[in-house]
């Protein structure tokens, strides 16, 4: 895979968290199983900049989960590492090297319902991360640090937020308060897993605008992970599309929503509703011709030899069976991973 | 500290704070105050039924039965409690740092579990005890049925805590910084209250019941008096054949009130550990209560005129 093996270079200055070739491996168990793998990720580099909003944008399965946690130190990586602000994080062992190190990188899970511990109350879960990395000393400071905090994700009153349980909560005020949390820490790179997915579409919008803020005032590097390209669009600077563990496509937002270069990017835009979108792509070749041919997603476990895309793709051609297409870089700051876009193809 | 709502853990909380009561200050007020002793002997007055003077009767050897049973709650009550006290704290300190920890320490406290597991309990508290023979009194008794009675409840915790390892609270409480310490107890341990107070009210009753059985089979120092010693010596003096209820009756009816009043306090414990279960406090009813009512009578009152205007055109 060569291109990927390059460091990633863009305009916007030293990446902030970066992961360089990182690649995920889990080992199966049980009877027949031995020795067997899920390659849930496969050589990949990401680096996230301060203020801006990276989408990775994937269907179910395809990475996008296991590459944030790695990237939250979660799970290691088999191979590759990650930097922080340049520096290789060694896989912090030590209860404070972790701590440095979520100083720094906080994430929003996608489930709101099951990410706040059903025993406490706001304001403890709230002074946790304000207690362990010392921002805040004494019990009057602590709950004036509280109540910015519940303010700045706009759960006002927050006097009287600050005592009630999660359980009180609807999911989009949950959400909110795990969004605090993470603030709580003052990180500079904040890891959102789907962080709307499960949230009413009313709510969507409140807590993207809300996650935008924050980019935009704090300089808050975000990666979002989403399976709603459209909706990244709206939201992100940069999207990177992930399919089965790997890197298919990436570029600025609106260039990729408009004009989509990898099959499965396509594919990904024409199942998502886009008033829009439509005449951009009334020119664009008709990727799927029958629902019937889309296929399913291929097993991690075996998966297909070269460009894991090929069984589904409607281009596919020899070459993409054996090997993984090299990048393309576009002019615009988009690049691709595909055959078609080889030497002969090079616009 | 208020009194919980459900009526089934009132009544046990009571009995519990009655036997407290009693094992804290009954044995002053029997002894100074009425004037009885549970180990003075008067042949004279042996194996009489209750009466004024001796409530509860007397012994064969003629010691008076209530007094004996108050002195003898103290340390039946004593036991349990250390003993139920070393078996949780064992339990949760196994089973919640394996559960969690997983990996070496987890496979090193699971085959230490699983051994001490398999090990029949009684009998080795009847080897152990008989070895000790009574020396050290009621807190050599507790500590060997502490020691003892914890894997059970250890293996039930570790279960429990490897359901909740991978939750996302726990996730996330690992990624605001949360040491593996602080996770335990500031994040598993909570959630596993209802467990946790579960098993170690059955612990204080089940060590309670262990300490009388040990007492009972003259395993233990039966010259302390308490109600599994008083029952050795009942069943010593064939108080069953020679009909003595007043003896054997009362200490025994103790241990399985206390036993009743445990089992009730566990319906109570939910709603301690899952703050869903519990009722908003006072205030806050009033207020909701409050806001109904105005605005059920705003609204009787607005649409009022309108019916009337009906009934007057029809």
């Amino acid at each position: 895979m060569p291109a990927s093996a390059e460091p990633v270079l863009e305009a916007h200055g030293e990446p902030v968290l970066e992961a360089r070739d990182v690649v995920k491996r889990f080992p199966l168990h049980g009877p027949g199983q031995h020795g067997k793998e899920v390659h849930a990720v496969e050589p990949t580099s990401l680096a996230l900049h301060a203020g801006r909003i990276t989408a990775l944008v994937g269907e179910s399965g395809s990475g996008k989960s296991t590459l944030a946690r790695m990237l939250a130190l979660a799970y290691p990586p088999t191979e590759g590492e990650i930097r922080l602000d340049g520096a290789p994080v060694k896989q912090a062992r030590t209860a404070r090297g972790k701590r440095a190190y979520y100083r720094q990188v906080q994430m929003v899970f996608q489930d709101p319902f099951s990410s706040l511990s059903p025993v406490h109350r706001l304001r403890y879960i709230l002074s946790r991360p304000l207690q362990l990395h010392g921002h805040a000393s004494g019990r009057a400071e602590l709950e004036r640090q509280i109540l910015d905090l519940l303010n700045r994700v706009n759960l006002t009153p927050a006097d009287q937020f600050i005592d009630k349980f999660p359980h009180e909560l609807s999911g989009g005020q949950r959400q909110r308060v795990a969004i605090a949390r993470a603030l709580a820490a003052r990180p500079k790179v904040l890891l959102g897993d789907e962080p709307v997915s499960m949230l009413d579409v009313s709510i969507r919008l409140d807590i993207l605008n809300l996650l935008g803020t924050l980019r935009d005032d704090e300089g808050l590097a975000i990666l979002y992970i989403t399976h709603d390209i459209a909706g990244a669009r709206y939201f992100a600077d940069e999207i990177k599309v992930l399919y089965a563990g790997q890197l298919v496509e990436s570029g600025p937002a609106d260039a990729v929503v408009e004009q989509p270069r990898h099959p499965y990017t396509r594919l990904l835009l024409e199942s998502a509703p886009d008033p829009d979108r439509e005449g951009a792509l009334l020119d664009a070749p008709e990727v799927v011709d029958d629902e019937e041919t889309l296929g399913e997603p291929p097993s991690l476990v075996d998966p297909p030899a070269g460009c894991r895309f090929h069984p589904r793709c409607p281009l596919a051609k020899p070459v993409c069976a054996t090997a993984f297409p090299p990048r393309t870089q576009f002019d615009d700051g988009q690049w691709v991973h595909c055959w078609s876009y080889d030497e002969e193809n090079y616009r | 500290m208020k009194l919980p709502g459900n009526p089934k853990v009132r009544i046990g909380i009571c009995v519990f704070a009655f036997f407290a009561l009693v094992a804290l200050v009954g044995p002053y007020v029997v002894q100074n105050l009425m004037g009885l002793s549970p180990s003075d002997v008067h042949t004279a007055d042996a194996m009489q039924g209750p009466s004024g003077a001796h409530p509860l009767g007397t012994t064969a050897t003629g010691e008076d039965v209530l007094a004996q049973l108050v002195v003898g709650s103290r340390v039946s009550l004593l036991v349990g409690l250390v003993a139920g006290l070393v078996t949780t704290a064992l339990s949760v300190l196994v089973g919640v740092a394996g559960g969690y920890l997983g990996g070496r320490a987890d496979s090193v406290l699971t085959v230490l579990t699983n051994i001490c597991l398999v090990i029949p309990g009684m009998p080795l508290l009847i080897i152990i005890a008989s070895y000790v023979q009574g020396r050290g009194g009621w807190l050599t008794v507790a500590l060997i049925i502490g020691l003892t009675a914890w894997p059970w409840g250890a293996r039930q915790k570790r279960a429990q805590t490897l359901s909740l390892r991978h939750r996302d609270f726990v996730t996330a409480a690992e990624m605001t910084g949360e040491s593996r310490w602080g996770v335990i107890t500031r994040e598993l341990i909570p959630s596993l209250a209802p467990i946790i107070s579960v098993s170690f009210l059955g612990a204080v009753v089940g060590s309670m019941f262990a300490d009388a059985g040990l007492s009972f089979i003259g395993l233990g120092n039966i010259n302390i008096t308490s109600w599994g010693s008083m029952l050795y010596w009942a069943q010593n003096g064939s108080a069953l054949t020679r009909g003595a209820w007043w003896w054997f009756v009362p200490p025994g009816a103790c241990i399985a009130v206390i036993g009743v009043a445990a089992g009730l306090i566990n319906f109570g414990i939910d709603e301690i550990s899952n703050p869903r279960l519990r009722k908003p406090p006072k205030k806050v009813r009033d207020r909701a209560e409050a806001a109904k009512l105005r605005r059920r009578t705003e609204e009787r009152a607005e649409p009022a005129t309108a019916p009337k205007a009906q009934e007057a055109t029809s």
